[in-house]
């Protein structure tokens, strides 16, 4: 199972290579998150309406290896944006991954841009 | 090392303990401690909770390790049954031997048995103990089993009525027998007695005064009370509740001076007649008196605690005060000072009477009225602290000494004291613990202690009787503003309101979206997974909204309309109103759950629960359910659960009401309403309780006529017994109450507080939401109604609502690029169903 952990890692704008083009803008609530399907990965995808700021990061929550970010609550910690994880309310930086309630490792984050109303997630390969 | 040794560890003898620990040279002594009884020391004072439903380690005065944590060696069921003076050693009844350096008597007493003529027999029993109380309560089992009913309390005094309450509380019929001309006579005068008699009568006890028993009348066991008057009370049960005597045996044998009534005989250093040998509690006899009383008592183990320092100065007062507040059976009880007139003084006495409320005052000011000298307060001692304040400071009375008890009329006043920071320093607040305002104010100022909770855990102020609290809180309250500070218990860092503040901007006005209360109140940023929830609760207490209304800040369940499980797949809960449902609905919920393939079970709150369902398929398995009938269950929801309810009156041979058809009435009312946390209820058709109603946030049980009405139990972590908000009301009083309880428990509980906590918290309990529920001494009643009703009326359920839109049904897909499912679900079998793969 630990493997599976190992599908995820940061990707750096500037290390790009794909932009895949997931899905409408409109089709991510505001203020909240939905997940996107991605070869073999799930990554969840967030709209920081307020800011208009979008992020994404792994759908896997790394404390009990369970698909659930992407239903978590969002919102921030002084200042950091962050994802409360619906099981044990874990929180993640969407900024770097890192855990912010704990000392679980940080997950994986992936860029995310905006053109004509389409949400793209950024990857290596 | 010096070595101390303590015969006793009941609650003064664990004081001591307490205080010797606390002296910065501890590491000085060596500190062993015997007690006969088989547990560490109990708070005696709350015995009669023992029956509500406390433990015994709920009453216990310590945590299990505090003495191996402070170095005490106790020793519990071993009683002490020699001291050797010449040789300075003790030995218990095993015969081990222990050398002291200083020997502390700490025994306490036992309680008094009048030589009556058949005293001995079954059925008679002292109420002293918590071993006392389970041989009474099995004894009171027996009886009911039989059908007997009637128990009687020989004693009229103060625990006398506490040992009557422990019976009423047993389910027995109690009777108090006091041989004087009045209840509590050392306390109260006839007028206080009077009082409070007709108040106790009320609850259903019966008081018998003037009456001297002659002998017991039965066989075996206890028949009857023979009056002397040759009158005579029929009675299955006795328990004696006539005084206490000082456990002085020990103390007797190896030759201390021993008053001629027995008390071991001390000197205001708590010497006794052997200067390496202390007594302390209701085993000293000081004063040639015995002193009842646990704040007297932890007087004198500090007084100990001090000579054994080498404060040689230390001494008892040469005035003991006795005044006690307390609640009796549900009625406040107070008396401060000389309430009597023992001193025989020139005095003018003022009482106040209001028969109708049930509220009975006394005082007694010098003839120049300028001093208060002592008082009575019966049905209402919310004034105790400041007269007390007045009593013991010899502070200055008001121009009309009168206006002491009846209020000034008229006018704006701050209270009787006026600001409580114009008391002096050294103004006794806390007297069981002898704490001052001087420590109180002096714990804030030195930064010591920020908040309430700090100043109780680092002064001790208001962890004895707890009469005091109030007044400790206004202290604590009046100290950090002078200081500038504010507290608050703000929700999270997006704002500093707390919930009420936010409940009342809400409402006032009428903010619809997160967002506009965020931009108007907050501190900006995103707000978060605390302060999003709470918003989203308000607004759908105050607008009867459901969690469709804005998905994203619903606590995550919320937001999905189920419960989120251990793999991130959901359960899924219908409504099942009381309980009952027909074989027909029965036979779709288990053709559903077959279809989609989900373990089922039924839960904890009598409804069926299917779990296992996939993101996509919460929508499909709801449009089924919805097609057959059923409607949300809000297991997901911080709002009304269940309202369980046991088959009652319909079916079974001792019902007594409907309890079914009430319950759903109930459900039905109550279903969808978001609140602080969750609510359970429960109506049960007798007092057999089958639906355990008492440990619900509602409970109803049927009576005859009408339902008794309990509020604020709990299962869970700490369980608790719902109280008696009202007796004997009909099906719509009931609404009409619990209308008013519930709207105003969600318009004033803290963030995910159950109504058991906020019960708890809330300053004067049970008797204070009777006022404001019953009395409406708010003058809110009508709002709570009418926004009640609001949510009543504008009830609609949420997954019926979600799969008709097709927008909301969006939220239902775990990809918003796939129609796949979760991948990553794994589900083992169990038992012909399945479970989630464990987590590694």
């Amino acid at each position: 199972m630990e493997n599976i952990l190992d599908n995820y890692k940061t990707v750096d704008t500037n290390d790009v290579k794909v932009w895949f083009e997931a899905a409408k803008a409109s089709n991510f609530p505001k203020d909240g998150g939905a997940c996107i399907k991605y070869k073999n990965k799930q990554i969840a995808v967030f709209n920081f309406a307020r800011e208009g700021k979008w992020y994404a990061c792994q759908n896997l929550c790394p404390h009990k290896m369970e698909m659930v970010l992407s239903r978590g609550m969002i919102g921030d910690d002084k200042g950091i944006p962050k994802v409360a994880c619906p099981l044990h309310k874990k929180t993640f930086s969407l900024e770097n991954g890192e855990n912010l309630n704990g000392d679980m490792d940080a997950i994986a984050t992936y860029p995310v841009k905006i053109e004509n109303d389409v949400v793209y997630v950024g990857f290596t390969e | 090392m010096k070595h101390i040794i303590v015969i006793g560890n009941g609650m003064v003898g664990y004081k001591f303990c307490e205080k010797l620990v606390a002296l910065p040279n501890y590491s000085d002594f060596k500190l062993t401690v015997f007690g006969e009884e088989p547990r560490r020391a109990y708070d005696r004072v709350h015995l009669s909770e023992f029956y509500d439903g406390k433990t015994a380690e709920d009453l216990s005065m310590s945590t299990a390790s505090w003495y191996e944590e402070n170095n005490i060696d106790l020793h519990v069921s071993e009683m002490i049954t020699e001291v050797d003076r010449e040789n300075k050693t003790v030995a218990n009844h095993r015969g081990d031997k222990y050398n002291y350096d200083t020997l502390v008597f700490a025994s306490g007493s036992s309680a008094f048995v009048p030589p009556i003529q058949g005293i001995e027999k079954e059925g008679v029993f002292v109420y002293r103990t918590i071993e006392d109380l389970e041989a009474t309560e099995t004894y009171a089992k027996k009886l009911k089993a039989e059908g007997k009913t009637e128990a009687a309390v020989l004693g009229g005094g103060l625990l006398g009525l506490e040992a009557a309450n422990a019976v009423k509380n047993l389910g027995l019929n109690a009777h108090v027998v006091e041989f004087a001309p009045r209840l509590m006579p050392r306390q109260l005068d006839q007028g206080g007695s009077d009082m409070l008699q007709s108040k106790i009568e009320d609850l259903g006890l019966k008081v018998h005064l003037s009456k001297q028993t002659q002998f017991l009348q039965g066989d075996k066991a206890i028949e009857g009370l023979q009056y002397v008057d040759d009158t005579e009370l029929k009675v299955d049960m006795l328990v004696v509740s006539a005084g206490i005597r000082p456990r002085d045996e020990v103390a007797k044998e190896c030759g201390l001076e021993i008053g001629t009534r027995g008390g071991i005989v001390v000197n205001n250093k708590m010497e006794t007649s052997d200067p390496n040998i202390y007594a302390i509690g209701e085993c000293a006899l000081l004063n040639s008196m015995i002193y009842g009383l646990v704040a007297p008592g932890y007087d004198m183990a500090e007084v100990v605690v001090q000579q054994i320092n080498g404060n040689a100065e230390a001494e008892m007062p040469s005035a003991i005060d006795m005044s006690t507040v307390l609640k009796l059976i549900g009625t406040d009880v107070a008396s401060f000072g000389d309430a009597l007139n023992f001193a025989k003084e020139e005095v003018d006495e003022i009482t106040f009477e209001n028969k109708r409320t049930g509220i009975y005052k006394k005082i007694n000011v010098t003839k120049d009225g300028s001093k208060l000298l002592g008082g009575i307060l019966v049905g209402d001692s919310s004034d105790y602290n400041s007269l007390y304040q007045i009593y013991i400071n010899g502070m200055k009375l008001p121009e009309n000494p009168e206006d002491l008890i009846l209020g000034s009329r008229g006018g704006e006043d701050g209270g009787l004291l006026g600001d409580v920071m114009d008391l002096p320093d050294d103004a006794q607040i806390c007297s069981c613990e002898s704490v001052t305002k001087g420590q109180i104010c002096g714990a804030i100022e030195s930064g010591e202690a920020n908040d309430l909770a700090d100043v109780v855990s680092c002064t001790k102020a208001g962890t004895g009787c707890g009469g005091c609290k109030p007044m400790v809180k206004d202290l604590v309250d009046a100290t950090l503003k002078s200081l500038g500070r504010e507290v608050k218990d703000s929700v999270c860092e997006h704002f500093d309101q707390n919930r009420q503040e936010l409940y009342s901007l809400i409402q006032v006005k009428g903010y619809t979206a997160f967002d506009e209360v965020l931009d108007n109140h907050g501190n900006g940023g995103h707000g978060c997974e605390l302060c999003k929830p709470l918003v989203a609760s308000l607004m759908a207490t105050i607008h009867a909204d459901t969690a469709n209304k804005e998905d994203t800040i619903q606590d995550s369940n919320d937001r999905f309309l189920a419960n989120i499980q251990r793999n991130g797949t959901y359960s899924v809960v219908p409504r099942i109103p009381g309980g009952e449902i027909t074989p027909d609905k029965l036979i779709a919920l288990g053709e559903i759950a077959k279809k989609y393939d989900l373990y089922t079970k039924v839960t904890g709150g009598v409804r069926i629960d299917m779990f296992g369902a996939t993101l996509n398929q919460l929508p499909l398995i709801w449009k089924e359910l919805v097609e057959h009938g059923f409607e949300s269950g809000h297991a997901y929801g911080k709002s009304l659960r269940t309202v369980k309810t046991c088959v009652g009156s319909t079916w079974c041979r001792y019902g007594m009401d409907e309890s079914v058809s009430f319950g759903i009435e109930l459900e039905n009312r109550y279903r969808g309403m978001r609140s602080p946390h969750k609510i359970k209820g429960g109506v049960s058709g007798c007092i057999r309780e089958c639906a355990e109603a008492r440990g619900k946030d509602f409970g109803l049980i049927a009576v005859d006529g009408g339902w008794n009405l309990y509020v604020g139990g709990n299962g869970g972590a700490t369980p608790r017994h719902a109280e008696l908000l009202a007796e004997q009301i009909d099906n719509e009083t009931v609404i009409k109450y619990l209308d008013r309880y519930l709207m105003f428990y969600m318009r004033t509980a803290k963030p995910l507080q159950r109504t058991a906590a906020w019960q708890d918290r809330l300053e004067g309990g049970i008797e204070y939401l009777k006022q404001v529920i019953i009395e409406d001494s708010l003058g809110i009643a009508d709002d709570l109604d009418k926004e009640m009703q609001t949510l009543v009326n504008k009830f609609e359920c949420e997954w019926t609502q979600a799969i008709n839109d097709p927008e909301m049904m969006k939220r239902f897909n775990h990809f918003v690029n796939s129609e796949d499912d979760d991948d990553n679900l794994v589900f083992v079998p169990l038992r012909d169903q399945k479970m989630p793969e464990p987590w590694k």
